[in-house]
């Protein structure tokens, strides 16, 4: 039961995250939200392989064991170094909207509709 | 020997060389413009060059695998692995092959076009920089058989669009696009990251031919089918998760949005992969199948009317771009339907899908011209507002005659690709659900009805005094308008030839699991 905690937190934190992206006005809140999704997914795939009582997966002078796996932790650092680079991306986006309308409230983005 | 190299490594190839000549357009751009240009021209060409010669090594010979750090495809699954192919693998099949060249081709065209038509803009290092790093995502995505790295060339692509349609910041409405795709497309990727974590807890592979041959189709499964599913199907534009579409593709340089058809086609195509490759005949295929073909309907019929009141030229193009995706879900839908009934399949669902495989090849041409001829009348006169367009057809001749293939070709009338596509759909889905047909043939026909509007209000009636002075687009922007047309129109006079030589060995690669499988894991053909 203990080890399905990670689990619930990552259920949590991905109803917080789209609550966040759906109920905010302010685009930086809402690009936060992305971020909360972001780490839940993140947080999902370490969990996944973690195994009872492992150790890091490094071969030289390891104890006898179990490790745990090692390739969901690549993925996860690919999926951050990919999510530092999207929420550089939507950031410079709010400057940019903060700039030329002088708001970064949802409200404003109106522009486009005709 | 150089032949047989290229052919070996062509599959890493088409990545790297783009990839390289992204990050060196910025550099070349600080010596002198015209290098740069032909950096990113020769780029291209070179990609064009290598995804023709995989092509036609793929139909000839069958699947090619390229495995990642390993001296040979035999390698695929190593010794002492315990059957799982640990490595990065590309898996080429003819599907993949035709998107490669579909792909790379239109971005050679668009490239000609947008070296003339960017000229006087600022910043192009970077904007090429982009641009290529859009190519890359495309190509990566339509060859990668491990769908974390279809993950990840979905990402690059997805970042460089974002850029690009953000890059004439136009007093932030161009911004205001790209924050909405930017967002949709992000949430879309995490889903497709939970599916593939779920994948991984069940199936302890990331490969994509390993997971189809593991695959057990349960409740998990089926989570993790409809979050790829909802997120593939936003990103090509499907209804009812289209409207980020009309706003990007009216906000993006011309030439972008043309590359963004491309990007949508490749999305489609990860959208038949997963379904067909990884769940194949394990899933309820009648019911998923369905549900696609009910996507499909909705987008041609909202797409259509949406796009008839429309006063801004890119954006009914928009909105026929998200009407004709729902023919290719369509076709392919009703091919899906009938997937593991085998007569069925033989009478009209391998037809179907084949429909649906060559309006993609189809679609992304002409599209493709379409937005680039607006591109070409709003470099000459400014505006994008079919209200102050008018008698264009006196001084931009060449403009108009590209508009009027890539018109009709939308709508589906003979000679040209459009109607051999929409014919085979036509007929398949008859065979199939008659009424579908038929809501299918009303769609065309509000098509032609829309573009007929359209051409007249730009292009007939007398020379308006505030456009007197314009004149024809450069040559390079004809030139880039004229590789589209011409395949438009060769393929609209051969279809039988395209089908059988294309077409149909895409088709029966798609739905033929037991095949891509066992190329994947024997490490190729």
């Amino acid at each position: 039961m203990i080890f399905n905690l990670p689990l619930v937190a990552v259920v949590a934190l991905v109803i917080i995250g789209l609550a966040t992206i759906v109920l905010k006005k302010n685009l930086i809140k809402i690009f936060l939200g992305i971020v909360v999704l972001e780490s839940a997914v993140n947080i999902f795939l370490v969990a996944l392989g973690y195994r009872e009582g492992g150790i890091a997966p490094i071969y030289t002078y390891a104890p006898a064991g179990t490790m745990v796996l090692p390739t969901p932790q690549a993925l996860t650092l690919t999926s951050i170094v990919i999510g530092v680079a999207t929420t550089a991306l939507l950031l410079s986006f709010a400057t940019v909207i903060w700039k030329k309308y002088g708001s970064i409230e949802v409200g404003f983005l109106r522009r486009l509709k005709e | 020997m150089t032949t047989s190299f290229l052919v070996e490594h062509a599959p890493a190839l088409m990545v790297i060389v783009p990839l390289v000549a992204a990050f060196i357009s910025p550099l070349t751009q600080r010596f002198a413009p015209a290098v740069r240009s032909l950096l990113v021209g020769g780029a291209l060409a070179l990609t064009s060059a290598l995804a023709l010669l995989l092509a036609s090594d793929v139909f000839a010979h069958g699947t090619r695998i390229y495995v990642f750090g390993a001296q040979a495809a035999s390698l695929a699954v190593p010794a002492d692995s315990g059957g799982i192919p640990i490595r990065i693998i590309f898996a080429v099949d003819p599907m993949s092959a035709l998107m490669l060249v579909i792909s790379a081709v239109s971005a050679l065209a668009v490239v000609l076009y947008s070296l003339a038509a960017e000229r006087r803009h600022s910043g192009l290092g970077s904007f090429y920089t982009l641009f290529l790093l859009m190519v890359t995502g495309i190509l990566g995505m339509v060859s990668t058989g491990d769908i974390f790295n279809f993950f990840v060339f979905l990402e690059i692509l997805s970042i460089a669009s974002a850029g690009l349609i953000a890059f004439r910041v136009d007093g932030g409405v161009a911004v205001e696009a790209a924050i909405k795709y930017f967002v949709l497309s992000t949430i879309g990727a995490l889903a497709i990251l939970i599916a593939i974590g779920i994948y991984y807890g069940e199936y302890n592979a990331l490969n994509m031919a390993l997971i189809a041959q593991r695959m057990q189709f349960t409740l998990l499964d089926q989570l993790a089918l409809v979050l790829i599913v909802a997120a593939l199907a936003m990103k090509c534009g499907a209804v009812p998760m289209h409207f980020w579409t009309p706003d990007a593709y009216s906000m993006a340089p011309s030439s972008i949005t043309a590359l963004l058809v491309v990007a949508s086609q490749a999305s489609l195509y990860g959208l038949f992969r997963v379904a067909f490759t990884l769940y194949g005949i394990t899933l309820n295929a009648a019911c998923v199948g369905w549900l696609i073909i009910i996507l499909g309907v909705l987008s041609m019929v909202v797409g259509v009317t949406m796009a008839i009141p429309q006063k801004n030229v890119k954006r009914l193009m928009a909105y026929h771009a998200i009407s004709q995706t729902g023919y290719m879900l369509l076709g392919v839908g009703v091919g899906l339907a009938v997937l593991g009934n085998q007569p069925l399949l033989d009478t009209f669902g391998y037809m179907a899908m084949e429909g649906g495989i060559f309006h993609i090849i189809n679609h992304a041409m002409y599209k493709g011209l379409l937005f680039l001829t607006a591109g070409a009348i709003f470099y000459r006169i400014g505006t994008y507002d079919l209200n102050r367009m008018g008698g264009l057809g006196h001084s931009m001749k060449w403009t108009m005659v590209f508009f009027i293939i890539g018109a009709l070709a939308i709508a589906g009338i003979p000679p040209f690709n459009g109607f051999a596509s929409k014919l085979m759909i036509y007929e398949s889905v008859f065979a199939f659900n008659p009424i579908l047909s038929v809501i299918a043939m009303v769609v065309s026909i509000l098509t032609l009805a829309s573009f007929v509007k359209v051409f007249h209000s730009i292009f007939m009636g007398p020379v308006l005094p505030e456009f007197r002075d314009v004149r024809e687009v450069p040559a390079p922007m004809l030139a880039g308008m004229g590789i589209l047309a011409t395949i438009v129109i060769a393929f609209g006079l051969f279809p039988s030839t395209v089908v059988d030589c294309l077409i149909a060995p895409a088709a029966h690669a798609l739905a033929d699991q037991g095949t891509y499988i066992a190329a994947v894991l024997a490490g190729g053909a």
